[in-house]
């Protein structure tokens, strides 16, 4: 079975009270398709859907419209407590009034796993998320990580065939936040189960995923690894939302299969064509990541570039980032690597400057 | 304490809110122990002698046994219903669910005078003989909504994740109910069911418009105000009942605490 859960055509609208008008439109026509044993990340700003979908794959939600299927099998019309995932909640939703051994082993005891077993498995996961001493704590004697590890044993002991998380690292201080990435994506590799993660950080997202879901307003965006996502965005929206980028206004003045020549910031440029059917006169985007570019003197030597002034300089340790305003008066940040000691290649303020970068980092968008 | 504080006028209204407040009650502790059927200054000499009595009072303590019995009835009845409406209301979100509320909270701003009668007109209209039946009905009316916004209090407390949670995890709504729901809101029952219970035990105005032959206690102290001799031993019955209700609403107060504590910790 390649897909560990599919999602076809799913709607999801909720009415709201009395005026019909008011229904609300939660997530529309999405397709997705999960594979077997990777590490899945549903990414968008709040309000854009991600949590309605993955409450729809746990069942706590229920489609409007649209199909569900969990390993090949449909689940539009099967309650939660029969579905084979798990969840980790993003407040953890510990059981208060349980130890934190009863709390894990919360779900092989519905099951009515033999008492020895259930104990075996519960000390083994509550051992694979570094808590092996803690079973006899009440959730409240635990620090926020703490119950964060308890949460994903509770769910990981059920060997789901998906495990469902909804952005759980948010309530985590940043030092905690990076090391349970890290600690997540490894926990995903050795146990092998199928990760479906919720979050709104960009970062995260492509720190622990294998797959990574744009989402916005309810629709998919675009789906693809990390590296997809982020070197070729399918929209203005995706390429904003991960990472940085400089967006130029341009018209399109002529394009042949590999190449498109445009008007932006008064200069004639170059750029790759990226699948999209473009005519002459149109508008487009063009997207650059401040990372791609570099700064030279003006007049320089190379030629493609955009001619304009150092508006505002930030150092920031590894790197420094120029703010640069091109003659349109728009701007554009570059972001200058400080590998050189000193200030050799460092510009001031006011100082003219041409931005340049090679060809194939720019990027068309016309959405 | 500094001088100024003593004489301040904050702490001169508290001292006469406490006098107003207590004096009357340890009078009534004191005539109880008073050697004198008449209750009146000065005090004749320290007796045991009506709580001796009490004893010995027979219909006093078959009105006692039947307020302590109702109490307990009406109670177990109005804290059951009060949970499951509070369940209803914190968790579920139904058509008519602020107008269930709204309902369920009316008999709270009802006058009991109004209530009783309405009762009575109700139950004669229907037949049904008047009994400390009638009088547990209309208590378990009075206590519902009162049970129902403590436990409501403390499931507002907790995430609503929890059930879902447990339903997660493989639980039926009924086996989230008893495992998880029923639980959490256990301190809240017990703090609804003693607030209960005090109240049954010394409502007067609508159990003496529903009552049958048999007395509750309140009823029967009052028919009792009519024979001066017999005053002293209400006096110290009352003093008894008294000190019980203190307790009783000390340890419901506590609990209250004690779960919100927790509801506290349990969110954070």
């Amino acid at each position: 079975m390649e897909f560990a859960a599919e999602l076809r055509a799913v709607c999801k609208v909720y009415a709201s009270g009395r005026q019909p008008q008011g229904a609300v439109t939660a997530v529309t026509d999405l397709d997705l398709s999960i594979r077997q044993g990777e590490f899945f990340t549903l990414l968008g700003p709040s309000g854009c859907g991600k949590t309605t979908t993955l409450r729809m794959i746990a069942g706590f939600e229920s489609p409007s419209s649209g199909e569900l299927l969990i390993q090949g099998q449909s689940m539009n019309a099967v309650p939660p407590n029969k579905r084979p995932v798990n969840t980790v909640f993003q407040n953890y939703a510990l059981f208060p009034h349980l130890t934190v051994m009863q709390n894990v082993a919360f779900g092989l005891e519905v099951a009515r796993v033999p008492r020895a077993e259930r104990d075996r498995r519960a000390a083994e996961a509550l051992e694979l998320v570094r808590l092996p001493d803690l079973g006899d704590r009440k959730p409240a004697q635990l620090s926020g990580g703490q119950q964060q590890r308890v949460a994903l044993a509770r769910a990981l002991v059920n060997r789901p065939a998906l495990l469902l998380l909804d952005e759980p690292l948010g309530a985590l201080d940043l030092k905690l936040r990076k090391e349970m990435q890290v600690e997540l994506k490894s926990l995903q590799r050795r146990v092998g189960i199928t990760f479906v993660y919720v979050t709104h950080d960009q970062e995260e997202a492509l720190t622990m995923s294998d797959r990574i879901a744009v989402m916005n307003h309810g629709r998919l965006l675009q789906m693809g690894d990390p590296v997809s996502i982020y070197e070729q965005p399918a929209t203005c929206f995706v390429a904003d939302f991960i990472g940085e980028t400089n967006f130029l206004q341009a018209v399109v003045l002529a394009a042949d299969g590999t190449q498109v020549r445009l008007r932006a910031a008064g200069c004639e440029l170059l750029v790759p064509q990226s699948g999209q059917q473009l005519s002459g006169g149109q508008a487009v985007t063009v997207a650059l990541r401040p990372e791609k570019l570099a700064l030279q003197s003006s007049p320089g030597t190379k030629g493609g570039g955009l001619t304009g002034f150092v508006q505002e300089l930030v150092f920031i340790g590894t790197d420094t980032r120029y703010v640069v305003r091109l003659e349109t008066g728009e701007m554009v940040t570059v972001r200058v690597q400080n590998a050189g000691q000193g200030s050799s290649n460092s510009w001031r303020s006011g100082d003219p400057v041409q931005v340049h970068w090679e060809q194939q980092c720019a990027r068309i968008l016309t959405a | 304490m500094q001088r100024r504080d003593v004489l301040s006028p904050g702490f001169l209204y508290f001292v006469m809110l406490t006098l107003f407040l207590y004096a009357p009650i340890v009078v009534l502790v004191v005539f109880s122990f008073n050697d004198s059927r008449t209750l009146v200054f000065p005090l004749r000499g320290f007796t045991l002698r009506w709580y001796g009595e009490l004893a010995g009072a027979r219909e006093l303590l078959a009105a006692v046994v039947n307020s302590v019995v109702l109490g307990l009835m009406s109670s177990v009845v109005a804290t059951g219903l009060g949970t499951a409406a509070a369940i209803g209301i914190a968790r579920h979100n139904f058509p008519g669910r602020r107008f269930f509320l709204a309902v369920s909270a009316m008999p709270m701003v009802i006058p009991y005078v109004v209530l009783g009668v309405a009762l009575l007109i109700l139950f004669s209209w229907w037949g049904v003989p008047l009994s400390l039946w009638t009088v547990g009905v209309a208590h378990v009316v009075i206590n519902v909504p009162y049970a129902m916004l403590i436990v409501a209090s403390r499931l507002a407390g907790f995430d609503k994740n929890l059930e879902e949670a447990a339903m997660d995890l493989g639980e039926t709504y009924w086996g989230t109910l008893r495992r998880i729901t029923l639980p959490i809101c256990a301190p809240a029952m017990l703090s609804a069911f003693l607030s209960s219970f005090t109240t049954s035990f010394d409502e007067f105005a609508v159990s003496f418009f529903l009552i049958g032959t048999e007395a509750t206690l309140p009823v029967y102290l009052y028919s009792q105000l009519r024979f001066p001799s017999r005053l002293p031993l209400v006096v110290a019955l009352a003093s008894i009942i008294m000190v019980v209700s203190i307790l009783l609403v000390t340890l419901a107060e506590w609990l209250r605490n004690s779960t919100l504590h927790l509801s506290r910790q349990g969110s954070a």
